[in-house]
Order: structure tokens, then C-alpha cells, then sequence
């Protein structure tokens, strides 16, 4: 069981300075949760479950109060990420155009679903509703940048660029 | 004033995907290169996004050339042809195109899209931007401008199309030490992209339409809710608010008048529901992002329990340019009922997708083959659906509609926020009706049983139904479920959530019946109904199809005829993408 990402995690102290310097920012408001929570979530790169009671106390609320915002919203993330963040966006116009075919070719390729993270960390596959390109359907977002008119072979041939990026750079 | 030559690059969320930014760099480097004195401007999105990167080319005399598909390679041949050699790059020249996509359209609320540098304070008001405010704060009263919006008939662009002046009149009504003017930006339309590029592209439009709302309802504090998705649009809205408060436009006592007013942004969080009036304040207020029942309004108690304004991007974008213009001016276009222009989003099966703005009461055929061009390939319409996850597909016979409130909404689909999904042959209803219960199951608060257990019913058997396990009786059953929940959900994600349900069974109930009763697909979508054979005539053996196979369902040698194994084959597609001769058949 050493390898399960989120118990070496508990075990890596939560950064509080960064949160109390979040917090502070928007003066304790307790009306600012979800931007403080965009914000604790840009600085670590998702919502650590300790850093949810910890908020709760500094912002007078219930941590009940914060869970259940998180998990209400589909930003934000209790898991942290991959190097590489792939969406793949399942607005209208890239369903119709096969949106459905690169979601399966990125599962084959990387053997992780919605949500998850390929266990060497490199990969996190999430699907968003629409990212507003509906000209260039269907289209994949990787690290910020859209891919557009994808088919599950040139999505292949992305994944192989992230990848070359990483490790083998010889190839 | 504009004496040398001007180059515009096309920089909004379409145009960087298709490659912008290095387009603009490849220009940028060729004009140091050669030293030329020409003006590298961005702007925004011009609406032909089936095209991009595109440039323009603005001469010292004037002339506007327009150019299409420019990639960072073929860019230097515009500076080395057109800007040195004075001879414009006849394959890459839009203007047939541009004249035939421009021919029906009339832009409004997209005036500066595509037109202006986004990030220019200078340039929004080289277009008259910022005199329509003062127009109003040194010329009309609050209700002047009430009535001028009354008069224009502009309606709300959001998706439910209530009269805009009506709104502000109930707002102002309220007395109360302080209200609230909200600009909805969560777009979330699954289709839909117009808000986005209205903010990406002309940012002070919607200012200045915020201004004046609040001006007219009595309100000093406007607040934009905006998709956290749309991170450029945001960064250029947050610029153009700097740039309007350095000059003054925002603040206190503006343009020496006593009217304030001041402008935040607030990140939605991804909830298709926040698009809701009570949700998104509840959103705001930094609750979960739920409806409650109305009455009590948002226009008597909203935001923080203050009368509270909430009107869209697009619907603001307007009134700018109708308070400037003149009511009559706008009212000049559209219906007797609907009056004005709506912009839409056309993608999907169409040839020239992108953002357009057209005359409401335009045929749809006008829309879909003259403005958009058709179909690609050749294939045949089936249908348009309008609207998102809260409108319905209109099917072919339908196509000489008139694009219109009411003409819509007769159809069972409505206008919405004016996405348009083209749909051809091979679109399967049926999983468009899936697609969209899939979206609203997804997005439902779960605060009414209705709208929580109703659309989880309805997605259940649509799913029997794509995956050939459902029976004939189910229909009846999925129909009852979509009155019910329709009749008693709480909001109108729930009232609206049946519509692509209804409409698709009302108009295709023949594709239905075909995946219950013969466990067919029409449209060869559905996965679990089809059968994937290797066409012996077509297969050249070269095994990329059996090294693909997840499954190892694929047999044969080396360049040798391939067999998949029907009984392992678990209907993924994958030999159908590998293969590079097409002998995977499809039925």
C-alpha cells in the first residue's frame, strides 16, 4: 500500500502561512468562501481535506458548510493533479463530432478515467462541459492549450508529445 | 488620423486555439525583419471561426483586406506579398467568403468584435463607446432610459427573453439604500459562446451596458458572474475595468456628475444551475449555488436581499449602442414581438461554424445555408437543436421557421441563449436526448425530488434505450416523467430539463422506436447496437486494427484478411480509427 498518492500526502504538513495569507485577503470574509477556495486551489493545485477545516475555523463557519461547497462546484478538486492536465470537453457541438472517441482513446492510451491520475503522476483526465470552441469541435485542452478538430489518432499523437516532453526526449 | 498601414491578428479563445498567437509572432518577426513601419494590432473574434487564424489588412488609404487560415507559415507571405510587393495574396483573401457570411447579418451587439483592439480604452471609444452614458447622465433621467429600452424591444438575450426595459422598471421600483445591477456570464449552454466572445472582444460594451443599467435601476455596485472556464475573457474584462476607473468612467461622481459606480468580478465555480437568477445569487452570497421559489423576485429582493437587476451578457452588450442610436433605431430590425438582432452560435454539422448576428425573424433555412453555408460532405439536415440542455431539436421539415420568441418556442425548442447544434445524418437523436438528460442529471442542484429522482429516471431509460435494453412501454413511461417533471421541478432547470426529450420524440419518434424494437442504431452512433465486421475485399492485412484491439478480438496474420471475433468485440471503435484503408464496416 506504499504507493497511494493521497496517504504520502497527509503526510506532507499543510503550507498555513499561504492559507492565512488567502484568508487575509479577503479579510475572513465568510461570504468569500469560493473565491478563497479558487484561490487555495490555484496556490496548491487542489482543496486539501485538512485545509477545508482549517478555513472553517479561521472563517467562523462549519466545516460542513465548506464541504459541501466544494464538492457542490465541479472546479474544485480534492485530489491533486498530474504534471499534465488533459480536458476534454464534452460541450454539444464536440459531441456530435466524436468527442466521445477521444475521451475512450485517452482512457486506452493512459488506462485512467474521468477524474483520475496516471500513477506516475504525469496525466490527471477530467471532462468539462463546454470550453466555448464549438467552431474547432472537437477539441481537447491540455495545460491551457486547445488542440482542435481532434480524432483519437491525433490525440494519441498529443499524448505522445506530452510525453516526450517528460521522459524519453531522445524519441 | 490613420495614416499607415494597420495588420490585426484575430486574438479571442477560436483564434488562439487555431494557432493566433504564433501567427501575430511570425508577423511580428517578418515586420522587424524588414523594418517596416505597419501597426501589429489584436482584436477579437470576428465570428468566422471555422477560419481562423485570420488577419486583416487595413491600408494607409483605408482598405480592409481580409485573409483566412493564415498559419505562422503562410503569414510572411502577407507582409512579403501584400505589405512590400502591394499585391494581396489572392488564395488566402476572404472577401467572397466574408460578403456571403455578412450578407444576412447585422451586428449589434457584436459591433466591435473582431473590429477593435479588446484591451483598448482608445479604441472602444474611437466607436462611440462611453457616449451613450454620457448621453444619459447629461441629457435623460433614469426612467428616460428605461423607456428608450422599453421602446427598443430588446428582450432578454439570456435564454427566456423577458423585456429588458420591463426588468429595470420593476428594479427601480424598490426603494432601498442600495441595489445591485448582476451581469450573468456563467454561460453554460454546453454550445453556446457568444457572452464569451462579446467579453473577449469588446469588454467596455459590457461596462458601459452595466453602467447604464445601473444608472436607470438606481444602483451604484454591479457585479459580473463569470465562468472560471473563460479565463482570457475574464483577464480582458478585469483590464478593460482598470483602464475604465484610471479614466474615470468608473468611480465616484463620473463624468462630473453625482452618478457612481463600481464593477467586481466574481469566478463562478462550474454550475450550469448558478445561470439560474436565484442560484447564481445564492452563488454570489458564497452558498452552494441553489434555487429557491419566487416571489420574492431579485428585482425586490436579491442580492444581499437588495433589489437586484440581473441581466446577460449580450442583453447589456445592446443597450450602448440602442440608448446612443435610439430606440427606434434597434426596434428597426426584428418581429413585431421580437424586435432586434440575436447573435447565435452556429456548430456542429455545418460548414462555416462561428459566432453570427442576424435580424430576428430570419428563416433558419437563411441561417443554417445561406449565413452558414450548409452541410459539410454533402450529407443531409436532420435537424437543429436550439437552445442547449433547456431548448429542443427542430427537424428538417421545420427548417422555413422563422427565428423568433414565439415562432421557437411553437416548435418546442426555445431561442435560449442562441446556440445552434446543426445535426446531419449521422447524428443519433435518441443520444442527443441522452447527451442532454446526461447534462442536466449532472447539473441538478438536487434540491427538488423532480428535478433530482425525475431527470435520474429519465437518463436511466434513455440509456436502456441507446443500449438496445429498453421496451416499448418505457416510452410511455419516459413521456409521463417528462410532463412530471416539467409541471413540478422548482427552477427552470428542471421546468426546461425534458425539452430535448420531447421535442426529439415528437419528431423522431421512428429512430426511438428503431433502437427499442429492432435494436438499431439509424444514425450508427449508439455503441451497443452496432456490429463491426472487417470487409475481406478491403483489408490489406497490415495488423494496426488487431494490435489496437483492447480486447484481442481481432485474428489474422501478417497480410492476411483480418476477422474480428464478435463475441469478445466489445464495440469500442478502436480498429475503425486505426484503420487506414477503411475495411472496418460499420451496421
Amino acid at each position: 500500500m506504499a504507493g497511494c498518492a493521497c496517504k504520502n500526502l497527509d503526510k506532507q504538513p499543510l503550507p498555513y502561512e499561504k492559507l492565512d495569507e488567502i484568508i487575509v485577503r479577503y479579510k475572513g470574509d465568510p461570504s468569500a468562501i469560493i473565491p478563497i477556495l479558487q484561490d487555495i486551489q490555484e496556490s496548491l493545485g487542489y482543496i486539501p481535506k485538512e485545509s477545508i477545516s482549517y478555513s472553517a475555523e479561521k472563517l467562523g463557519v462549519s466545516p460542513a458548510k465548506i464541504y459541501g461547497i466544494v464538492t457542490f462546484y465541479a472546479q474544485f478538486r480534492m485530489t491533486p493533479k498530474g504534471k499534465h492536465s488533459i480536458m476534454v470537453c464534452e460541450g454539444t457541438a464536440c459531441h456530435v463530432n466524436g468527442a466521445k472517441g477521444l475521451g475512450n482513446a485517452i482512457t486506452d492510451e493512459l488506462g485512467i478515467r474521468g477524474g483520475e491520475t496516471t500513477g506516475d503522476k504525469l496525466f490527471t483526465l477530467e471532462y468539462v462541459a463546454c470550453v466555448g470552441c464549438c467552431s474547432l469541435a472537437p477539441v481537447i485542452v491540455v495545460d491551457g492549450e486547445v488542440h482542435a478538430n481532434m480524432t483519437p489518432e491525433k490525440v494519441r499523437k498529443v499524448l505522445k508529445q506530452y510525453r516526450g516532453n517528460g521522459k524519453d526526449e531522445e524519441n | 488620423m490613420q495614416a499607415k498601414t494597420v495588420i490585426k491578428v484575430g486574438l479571442s479563445t477560436c483564434g488562439i486555439a487555431a494557432g493566433g498567437y504564433k501567427t501575430y509572432e511570425a508577423l511580428q518577426q517578418e515586420l522587424e525583419k524588414d523594418g517596416l513601419d505597419v501597426s501589429l494590432q489584436r482584436t477579437g473574434c470576428i465570428g468566422m471561426c471555422y477560419i481562423e487564424p485570420i488577419v486583416e489588412v487595413i491600408t494607409a488609404e483605408g482598405k480592409s483586406f481580409y485573409y483566412g487560415g493564415v498559419t505562422p507559415e503562410k503569414a510572411p507571405r502577407i507582409i512579403n506579398e501584400h505589405i512590400i510587393g502591394g499585391v494581396p495574396v489572392a488564395d488566402m483573401l476572404l472577401e467572397d467568403e466574408k460578403a456571403n457570411v455578412f450578407a444576412k447579418q447585422v451586428r449589434v451587439a457584436l459591433r466591435n468584435c473582431g473590429v477593435i483592439d479588446p484591451e483598448s480604452l482608445d479604441d472602444y471609444r474611437a466607436m462611440d463607446g462611453y457616449k451613450a452614458i454620457e448621453k444619459a447622465l447629461k441629457e435623460m433621467t433614469p426612467e428616460q432610459v428605461i423607456q428608450e429600452v422599453l421602446d427598443s424591444g430588446l428582450r432578454g438575450r439570456g435564454g427566456a427573453g423577458f423585456p429588458t426595459g420591463l426588468k429595470w422598471q420593476f428594479t427601480r421600483q424598490y426603494k432601498s439604500d442600495q441595489k445591485y445591477i448582476v451581469c450573468n456570464a456563467d454561460e453554460g449552454d454546453p454550445g453556446a459562446f457568444m457572452d464569451r466572445s462579446i467579453i473577449e472582444g469588446d469588454p467596455h460594451a459590457v461596462i458601459e451596458g452595466m453602467m447604464l443599467a445601473g444608472y436607470a435601476i438606481g444602483a451604484s455596485e454591479g457585479h459580473v458572474y463569470v465562468r472560471a472556464e473563460y479565463p482570457l475573457a475574464i483577464v480582458r474584462l478585469e483590464k478593460a475595468i482598470v483602464a475604465a476607473r484610471e479614466a474615470g468612467l468608473l468611480g465616484q461622481n463620473i463624468l462630473g456628475t453625482n452618478f457612481s459606480f463600481n464593477i467586481k468580478i466574481k469566478k463562478g465555480a462550474g454550475a450550469f444551475v448558478c445561470g439560474e437568477e436565484t442560484a447564481l445569487i445564492a452563488s454570489l452570497e458564497g452558498e452552494r449555488g441553489m434555487p429557491r421559489l419566487k416571489p420574492p423576485f431579485p428585482a425586490e429582493a436579491g442580492l444581499w436581499k437588495k433589489p437586484t437587476c440581473i441581466n446577460n451578457v449580450e442583453t447589456l452588450a445592446n443597450i450602448p449602442w440602442i440608448i446612443y442610436n435610439g430606440a427606434a433605431s434597434y426596434a428597426r430590425y426584428g418581429t413585431e414581438k421580437s424586435k432586434g438582432t440575436k447573435v447565435f452560435a452556429l456548430a456542429g454539422k455545418i460548414n462555416r461554424g462561428g459566432l453570427i448576428e442576424v435580424p430576428i425573424g430570419i428563416p433558419l433555412r437563411d441561417v443554417i445555408y445561406e449565413v452558414g453555408g450548409g452541410i459539410p460532405g454533402g450529407k443531409a439536415f436532420k435537424g437543429v437543436q436550439m437552445g442547449g440542455p433547456s431548448g429542443g431539436c427542430i427537424p428538417a421539415s421545420l427548417l422555413d421557421t422563422t427565428v423568433d420568441y414565439e415562432s421557437i418556442v411553437r416548435t418546442g425548442a426555445i431561442m435560449g441563449s442562441g446556440g445552434m447544434i446543426v445535426l446531419d445524418e449521422t447524428s443519433c437523436m435518441v443520444d442527443i436526448a441522452r447527451f442532454f438528460m446526461n447534462f442536466t442529471q449532472n447539473e441538478s442542484c438536487g434540491k427538488c425530488i423532480h428535478c433530482r429522482l425525475g431527470t435520474k429516471r429519465m437518463l436511466e431509460i434513455l440509456v436502456r434505450i441507446t443500449e438496445g435494453k429498453a421496451k416499448m412501454e418505457e416510452l410511455e413511461l419516459l413521456e409521463e416523467l417528462a410532463f412530471n417533471v416539467r409541471e413540478g421541478a422548482l427552477c427552470g432547470l428542471g421546468n426546461t430539463a425534458p425539452n430535448p426529450v420531447l421535442t426529439t420524440l415528437k419528431y423522431f419518434r421512428d429512430e426511438y422506436v428503431a433502437h427499442i424494437r429492432d435494436r438499431k442504431c439509424p444514425a450508427k452512433v449508439c455503441r451497443e447496437l452496432l456490429t463491426y465486421t472487417i470487409d475481406p475485399e478491403t483489408c490489406i492485412g497490415c495488423m494496426r486494427c488487431a494490435k489496437r484491439c483492447a480486447v484481442g478480438a481481432i485474428s489474422g496474420e501478417k497480410k492476411q484478411v483480418h476477422v474480428i471475433d464478435q463475441e469478445k468485440c466489445i464495440k469500442c471503435g478502436n480498429c475503425l480509427d486505426a484503420c487506414r484503408v477503411n475495411a472496418v464496416l460499420v451496421d
